[in-house]
């Protein structure tokens, strides 16, 4: 989907989220301790969720939120976050964006 | 036969909602409807079998003719009475002998309820040798949560007899390669535990939560319905060495990483309990239609089953990236040192439970 695509591709890191979610919550809460900030997109706020949701569902993500986006690449949901995590893996991701505040 | 409905019979220590068939309420046995008497005939040969009765007896009267109306008027109403009273007490008889089988139905199925609920509870009784009754799982009998009683027994029995298998292979002179069977085995066995408890979590979210299962001590460190990862690592820690200096980096590192996942679901644990703690407390407390309130709280506790299932996620990739970082023989002596640890906590909890009480 277009605007998921443009979202991801304008921010380093993009979580799609819901203000009701939880989990996303703890994502978010993740990334922010590794001394990053993503851009949080809330989804419930958009006209457009259903199609939102859908298209995250058709690319991959079971949640369908938490998306994260990392690069402009689909990362997973919470249990590919979490796994990249304790496998090392998730810090080189996102060593670029450490000591940048979300700039493009 | 009646039009009673059927009565449902809440049983708050069984918790099964069945309908006991027609449980008889005496009520409903009164009136004419169980059988058929309003048919003439049926008085009129009632009064001639009593008429026969009576000739012999009395030898006077003669058949009740009822066009014979004039002269024997006074009796044929007396001979009436009495034919409709030996009736009513003939129905009532009836009645009560309906009413008496259905009683007694009724209890043989009590029975039997009480009997199943007997068996159901005992599976969950024998959960590697602890006195269960302490558990404290009293409420309404969920089939998820039966089975994944019986089946954790199982699941204890079983870790036993692989940790006195690993305690075994170790002493001998058994080589890695059999070895690593034996530690696949071991991981695959907690991973099937993940898995029983999504099953259970879906059945009941707070019976896994709150560690319903597990025993006391092991209780005492719940976090999000199983043992913390982090802490884990640590207990572990001092029974892998010796290790090589990448290895105690990677274990470091793992920890960190550990510990920094965990803050973060208890992060969005802790926002779920606010969202939960405003949805019911919306509108004003006191206030008597709060239906609403509930309803939408119980959305939410769907999002709880999918921070339990991220926390046993989060247990699993411990586990495999831990032995992912060891030998074979270190993974070995890690399962085992873990096994023990888990069986000592049980076996603090039953002597905690048996201790002699003091005396005031």
């Amino acid at each position: 989907m277009e605007k998921i695509v443009k979202l991801a591709s304008e921010n380093g890191i993009l979580i799609m989220s819901k203000s009701s979610c939880c989990l996303c919550y703890a994502v978010q809460m993740l990334f922010q301790d590794l001394g990053v900030h993503p851009l949080i997109y809330e989804i419930d706020h958009d006209p457009e969720e259903k199609e939102i949701e859908k298209a995250l569902v058709r690319m991959g993500c079971s949640g369908p939120v938490p998306a994260v986006f990392i690069g402009g690449k689909l990362v997973g949901s919470t249990n590919e976050v979490m796994s990249l995590h304790l496998s090392g893996s998730l810090i080189p991701l996102i060593t670029p964006y450490q000591a940048l505040s979300n700039v493009k | 036969m009646n039009s009673a409905s059927t009565h449902f019979v809440p049983s708050r220590r069984m918790g099964i909602y069945e309908p006991i068939h027609q449980l008889p309420m005496w009520g409903d046995f009164k009136g004419n409807n169980l059988l058929d008497t309003s048919s003439p005939m049926m008085l009129e040969i009632e009064a001639k079998l009593d008429n026969q009765s009576e000739d012999t007896s009395h030898g006077t009267v003669g058949p009740s003719n009822k066009y014979d109306q004039e002269a024997s008027k006074p009796d044929d109403k007396v001979l009436r009475r009495l034919a409709q009273n030996r009736e009513a007490a003939r129905k009532s008889r009836l009645r009560k002998k309906a009413y008496v089988q259905q009683l007694e139905n009724c209890k043989l199925r009590l029975i039997q309820l009480e009997e199943e609920l007997r068996r159901a509870r005992q599976q969950g009784l024998h959960v590697g040798g602890i006195d269960t009754s302490q558990l404290g799982y009293s409420g309404s009998i969920n089939p998820g949560i039966a089975t994944f009683e019986m089946e954790y027994g199982h699941w204890v029995e079983e870790q036993n007899r692989q940790i006195s298998d690993l305690r075994n292979a170790l002493h001998s002179d058994i080589g890695d390669m059999e070895l690593r069977i034996f530690v696949e085995g071991g991981i695959r066995h907690y991973l099937d535990l993940f898995t029983m408890k999504a099953t259970a979590a879906s059945a009941d979210v707070f019976y896994i939560m709150s560690g319903l299962w597990k025993t006391p001590a092991e209780r005492f460190f719940l976090w999000i319905g199983g043992f913390r990862p982090s802490e884990l690592l640590k207990v572990l820690l001092p029974h892998l060495e010796p290790l090589s200096e990448q290895q105690r980096l990677d274990v470091c590192n793992l920890t960190q990483s550990c510990q920094q996942a965990e803050d973060a679901l208890s992060q969005g644990m802790e926002k779920l309990q606010h969202i939960l703690a405003e949805t019911i407390a919306t509108a004003q407390l006191g206030e008597r239609n709060y239906l609403t309130q509930i309803r939408g709280a119980i959305d939410k506790l769907d999002a709880l089953v999918r921070f339990v299932v991220q926390a046993d996620h989060l247990r699993q990739e411990t586990l495999q990236q831990i032995s992912r970082i060891l030998t074979t023989r270190q993974a070995a002596r890690g399962l085992l040192a873990l096994g023990e640890y888990m069986k000592r906590l049980r076996a603090l909890s039953s002597c905690w439970s048996s201790r002699p009480r003091e005396q005031p």
